[in-house]
């Protein structure tokens, strides 16, 4: 919201610079986004009593006007240009005693050309060469210093200013008239410079979306008084009872609803002062009418409707009209003051007459009954609207303005009659007119009075601050409560029993009551003032999270062993995730249903993924421009819808990629091969052993989605739970990876974190050394490593310490559809050192059960 | 027969002056300390000297063979010395040449920052609580004190699914439903990390999804102070113990009186800078004292318990403490990002 400090200044007297105003506003919740200087020059100085450091507010803009050169002058004649027809010269009074004269374009003097002198001059602002403004003929703000200057043979070093020129609005259509108490000679910026607070209004400060709200707040902090503008109005003319009725249909909706008649008024433009306060607060001023119910929205806080009174008697035959708030019919439509025709929800609550629809409730009026010139006549509504159907409607129709978002977020039923009773009175002053006596009010919602009783112990219980009761009432009364003290004011039991003023729906009752005091007594106080301690509470019973603690070693094993953590989104589409066959059925049975989103914001991210891999999958791919060596891993949720169940299961699992160089490229020679199954098998093998995970277990199996004869099922302590291979080249193919052996595995990571064991048995370290012996088997090619490890392994005995393959050869020497198997073999007695005849024995146990289960031959 | 031991003595001893390298001092070893040695040759014959000239006799052989053997041992030492200079010498490499890379691995940048959070609030106390991404409606707003159609839901742009009153979540605080609900009436002191999502237009400074970490804090006589204290001396612990920090009252509905912490700007000290713009401080967290309604609804009642929360987001902190200025480097995983952590 922007709120000109002049206008606040008529409600509270303010000796901060605008900065220190700034800051203290900010502080207390009610954060100065930006400062625009429009006129009045910045004044800097330390912000007193407030901890700020070096800079402390929002960046400030704008243009201040010189003194000396930004006057006030009057204009006397409007004289012809002697060479252009479209230009005009005016003869003005700027004080100084001479009469300059000033070159113009501004259409709105242009009638006035040649009609001589003129017998009540007008008032304009002056600047003098050297002034330095804002360029009206270009776009944006460019700031340029006015210079003398021949135009179409005329010279001219000064100019009558528009508002753009000034910076006040973006208005370049003609030069500013001011009103007529504009003292001629005075600096423009102490008769008008102004400074616009450009502040953020939380949904909790809907009371402040005003400049009353904001001056309240700025006396309750300072300690200045708050003078409220009057509220009262003339009314001359006859009573309004009986011209107009009013029938409330949904009380709930509406719970009140005020009208006030105001006959005979001439309109026209407003007072300058008003048009420009309008225009530095954000919103064209349209006439008298209008802007008047603008300037009471934005003083007050109360959106104000204006009809046309004759429209309504014309439309009600001559009759007295009724009107008549009431929900929307089936297909009913309304032509809005922005001459859209609109569909209505049934929702939508409708201010109406006996004839049909005027006006969307608290939203926008509709065209027909909207004052226009030929206005005498006006009917005035102030009403309440409920907040959450307002909002409804608002965002249903898309139509946010000043009126519909400040009713969105509550306004609160008791000031709908004062604004009414203000803006009567201000079209009178401003349109003239005679105001109708009395009001027709109508107000079936009447909240009863929220009382919440607070005691200073209770404040002191969630501010960690003694508050005494006197401060605390010193700044409810402040903010406009009523306050009385039940009992000992200076004990802390001492009971403050404070009345929610009529402005305020934020106030709750109880628990939730007591908090909204303590936070406006916390805010005003000041949050600086609370003290820093440290919890001197009962420490918590200890919870450990195992899950997120082997999740976490489960990060820095994949670490360790060379991988890069990755993170991708968990949105995606199934278009994507469809590439890699293998997701699509995470569980190889049925097809799972995705989560999906009702509301996508882009075309690519969908659903919630259903497995992780893809997206590593394409991050690798998007990185294989880059780097020759990609290992990645990538531990999150992926979600799956349960048939039963409102909410999906969001398993953990773990993804791995790996692709490219085994080793980082270097000067010397290093295995410079491509990565391969292995590789990636090494990888989950040392995470199981790491995490002491007894039976991680291979078994060949086929996989859509990844190459056959080099894909395996994954196995923890006999349980599935996921797979590894290398991807299918049509797969890699797909994501962009094609020519690339592609290393891919995803694994649910519970059924494996859980089989971690915290406390797995150290064996001793053996004291006799070790035998060592290398042995050979050609056997049939068909037989899985796993299954001669597992003879060899069973034949060994306990004194076999260690089985490790070190070489695999298939060729001519040992035949087709055979190959040869070298395993190193470590032989290990705990209490003695093993002889040539021990080591003999197991030998030959190993090489009679290879021949005998397996058909080995052992060689040479 | 006479042997002049001293002739012998002096032969080897020019003999060993000329052998350079250890092949020429073995041959030299073999054929002046070997067994048919001069000097060996001439101790062999002790036994056929008479009984009385053996002791002089040995006694000026064996000194002599002790001289050749010293001299030997000290050319040998020698020798071992040239040669183990010669391979050092001949072994020099180019220290200035890059050293061989692994490829280590690394942690997400956020995962870093998360666990710093973690380290510095485990100090304190807190332990770790991880809820679900996709929620109800209900855990997100309306047990937060966020009724359906209230205007505070504004405040969140939210991602529906399409199954009625299921959504993602738009930050961790549906965990302190959860946490509240599941250990109730103990005291509470917990830190809830996650994923969180919003529906916005993805840009250099918002995203879909980003992590947020989220602090609670329940007990029978907790502050508004303590939560200055606890948060300033997070503040500390992460940004140096030097930063101010500063608390504005900010707006949340599930808090009361609500706050959000500003920390100096570490950058410039406070001057005003780019990465502060201009104003000195950085918005780091909110926070402020759990609201009476969402510790009833989590169990707690407000008259006995109260507590405090605040929520922040681990990828804005990483961004400003590594002035990184673009969001959507975390989750587009460019290895040329990701290598510099």
């Amino acid at each position: 919201m922007r709120v000109p400090l002049t206008w606040l200044r008529d409600y509270v007297a303010i000796t901060d610079t605008p900065d220190e105003l700034a800051s203290r506003l900010t502080y207390a919740g009610l954060e100065v986004e930006g400062i625009e200087y429009v006129g009045l020059a910045p004044v800097t100085r330390p912000v007193a009593g407030l901890p700020a450091a070096g800079r402390s507010g929002p960046a400030a803009r704008g243009l201040a006007w010189d003194p000396a050169t930004i006057v006030i002058a009057r204009i006397l004649e409007v004289l012809p240009h002697p060479n252009a027809d479209r230009l005009t010269l005016l003869r003005v009074d700027d004080g100084s005693g001479a009469e300059p004269v000033v070159l113009t374009g501004a259409p709105n003097v242009f009638h006035l050309k040649g009609a001589g002198p003129l017998p009540k001059p007008l008032k304009i602002v002056y600047a003098r060469e050297g002034a330095v403004l804002i360029d009206g003929h270009k776009s944006g703000r460019e700031i340029i210093t006015l210079k003398r200057a021949k135009i179409r043979g005329v010279e001219s070093s000064s100019m009558a200013c528009s508002e753009k020129e000034l910076g006040i609005s973006d208005e370049h259509d003609g030069i500013i008239i001011l009103d007529d108490d504009a003292p001629v000679g005075a600096a423009a910026a102490e008769y008008m410079g102004d400074v616009v607070f450009e502040i953020k209004i939380n949904p909790n400060m809907a009371r402040n979306a005003c400049v009353l709200g904001i001056a309240r707040e700025i006396a309750a902090l300072t300690g200045a008084p708050l003078k409220p503008p009057a509220l009262g109005v003339t009314q001359a003319g006859p009573p309004i009872a009986g011209r107009v009725g009013i029938e409330i249909r949904e009380p709930d909706l509406n719970p009140r609803f005020v009208l006030g008649l105001i006959e005979g008024v001439t309109i026209a433009p407003s007072p300058y002062w008003v048009r420009r306060r309008l225009r530095l607060a954000g919103t064209r001023p349209i006439n008298n009418i209008v802007d008047v119910t603008n300037y009471v929205m934005f003083e007050l806080g109360e959106p104000l409707h204006a009809f046309d009174f004759d429209a309504l008697v014309r439309r009600a035959d001559g009759r007295r009209p009724t009107i008549i708030t009431r929900r929307a019919g089936p297909g009913e439509r309304i032509t809005t003051l922005d001459g859209v025709e609109r569909a209505l929800d049934p929702f939508t609550i409708l201010v109406c007459d006996e004839a049909g629809p005027l006006s969307i409730a608290g939203v926008m009026g509709g065209a027909e009954t909207e004052v226009a010139d030929t206005t005498a006549n006006v009917l005035l509504e102030g009403a309440a609207w409920n907040l959450v159907n307002v909002r409804r409607t608002m965002k249903a129709q898309d139509l946010p303005s000043e009126a519909s978002s400040r009713f969105a977020r509550g306004v609160h039923p008791g000031l709908a009659e004062k604004g009414v009773v203000r803006a009567l009175e201000l079209m009178r002053q401003w349109a003239g007119g005679t105001v109708a006596r009395g009001l027709v009010d109508s107000y079936p919602g009447r909240p009863g009075p929220v009382v919440v009783d607070i005691t200073p112990a209770e404040v002191e219980r969630q501010l960690g601050l003694r508050v005494p009761a006197g401060e605390i009432v010193r700044i409810l009364r402040a903010l406009e409560f009523s306050c009385e003290v039940v009992g000992d004011a200076s004990d802390p039991a001492a009971v403050v029993r404070a009345t929610a003023p009529d402005h305020r729906l934020d106030i709750g009752s109880g628990h939730a009551g007591k908090a909204d005091l303590v936070e406006e007594i916390a805010r005003i106080h000041g949050y600086e003032r609370i003290p820093e301690t440290m919890l001197a509470d009962v420490v918590p019973p200890p919870h450990p999270n195992r899950d997120l603690e082997r999740e976490e070693q489960a990060r820095d094993v994949l670490v360790s062993l060379g991988l890069q953590e990755i993170v991708t989104y968990s949105l995606t589409s199934p278009e994507r995730e469809a590439r890699l066959a293998l997701a699509a059925r995470p569980e190889g049975g049925a097809e799972i249903p995705y989560v999906r989103l009702a509301n996508p914001i882009v075309v690519d991210r969908v659903v919630m993924r259903r497995a992780i891999l893809p997206g590593l999958i394409e991050a690798a791919a998007a990185n294989s421009r880059n780097t020759d060596r990609m290992a990645f891993f990538e531990i999150g949720n992926v979600f799956l819808p349960r048939p039963e169940e409102a909410l999906p299961g969001e398993p953990r699992r773990l993804a791995l990629v790996l692709s490219g160089a085994r080793t980082l490229p270097g000067w010397q020679q290093g295995d410079r091969a491509a990565m391969d199954f292995f590789d990636l098998k090494g990888v989950i093998e040392e995470l199981g052993e790491a995490l002491a995970v007894a039976g991680v277990e291979f078994e060949p199996g086929e996989r859509d989605g990844l190459r056959p004869g080099r894909s395996a099922a994954v196995r923890a302590g006999g349980e599935a739970i996921g797979w590894a291979g290398e991807l299918h080249p049509t797969v890699a193919g797909r994501f962009g990876l094609e020519g690339r052996a592609v290393l891919a595995a995803e694994l649910e990571l519970d059924p494996l974190l859980r089989r971690a064991a915290e406390r797995f048995t150290v064996r001793p370290v053996p004291v006799y050394p070790p035998v060592k012996e290398d042995l050979a088997f050609v056997l049939d090619r068909a037989i899985p490593v796993s299954r001669v490890q597992e003879v060899i392994r069973a034949a060994g005995g306990p004194m076999l310490a260690g089985v490790a393959l070190f070489d695999e050869y298939a060729g001519e020497q040992v035949g087709a559809g055979k190959r040869s198997l070298a395993f190193s073999l470590t032989y290990q007695a705990p209490d003695r050192t093993l002889t040539d005849a021990d080591a003999r024995k197991i030998r030959e146990r190993v090489a009679r059960a290879l021949k005998d289960e397996l058909g080995a031959a052992l060689r040479a | 027969m006479a042997v002049d031991f001293d002739l012998i003595v002096a032969e080897g001893l020019a003999a060993l002056a000329a052998a350079d390298g250890s092949g020429a001092l073995e041959r030299w070893r073999v054929a002046h300390l070997g067994r048919s040695a001069p000097v060996m040759a001439a101790l062999g014959t002790l036994g056929a000297l008479p009984k009385e000239d053996r002791r002089a006799f040995g006694q000026r052989g064996n000194q002599a063979r002790q001289a050749l053997e010293r001299a030997y041992e000290e050319a040998a030492a020698r020798v071992r010395q040239a040669e183990l200079s010669r391979d050092l010498e001949a072994g020099a490499v180019d220290v200035t040449a890059p050293g061989r890379r692994r490829g280590r691995g690394r942690l997400h940048p956020t995962t870093r920052t998360l666990r710093k959070i973690y380290a510095i609030f485990g100090e304190m106390g807190f332990q770790i609580y991880r809820s679900r991404d996709v929620e109800t409606d209900e855990y997100n707003f309306s047990l937060l004190n966020i009724p359906p159609h209230h205007p505070a839901r504004d405040m969140w742009d939210t991602f529906y699914t399409t199954a009625p009153n299921v959504i993602l979540r738009t930050h961790t605080s549906p965990g302190q439903i959860h946490v509240m609900r599941e250990r109730c009436p103990e005291p509470i002191r917990v830190i809830l990390p996650g994923m969180c999502y919003r529906y916005e237009q993805i840009t250099a400074r918002s995203d879909i999804q980003f992590y947020q970490v989220e602090g609670l804090a329940i007990g029978r006589r907790i502050t508004m102070a303590d939560l200055k204290g606890t948060l300033t001396a997070f503040a500390h612990a992460l940004f140096g113990s030097e930063v101010r920090t500063r608390f504005r009252a900010d707006h949340f509905p599930f808090t009361e009186p609500s706050a959000e912490m500003d920390v100096e700007c570490f950058v410039c000290e406070g001057q005003g800078c780019p990465v502060c713009k201009q104003s000195g401080w950085l918005e780091i967290l909110g926070c402020g004292m759990v609201h009476p309604v969402v510790l009833q609804n989590g169990g707690y009642d407000p008259r006995e318990f109260s507590g405090f929360a605040f929520g922040m987001g681990p990828q804005r902190i990483t961004m400003l403490m590594h002035k990184i200025e673009d969001i959507r480097y975390f989750f587009s995983n460019d290895v040329r990002f990701l290598e510099q952590f």
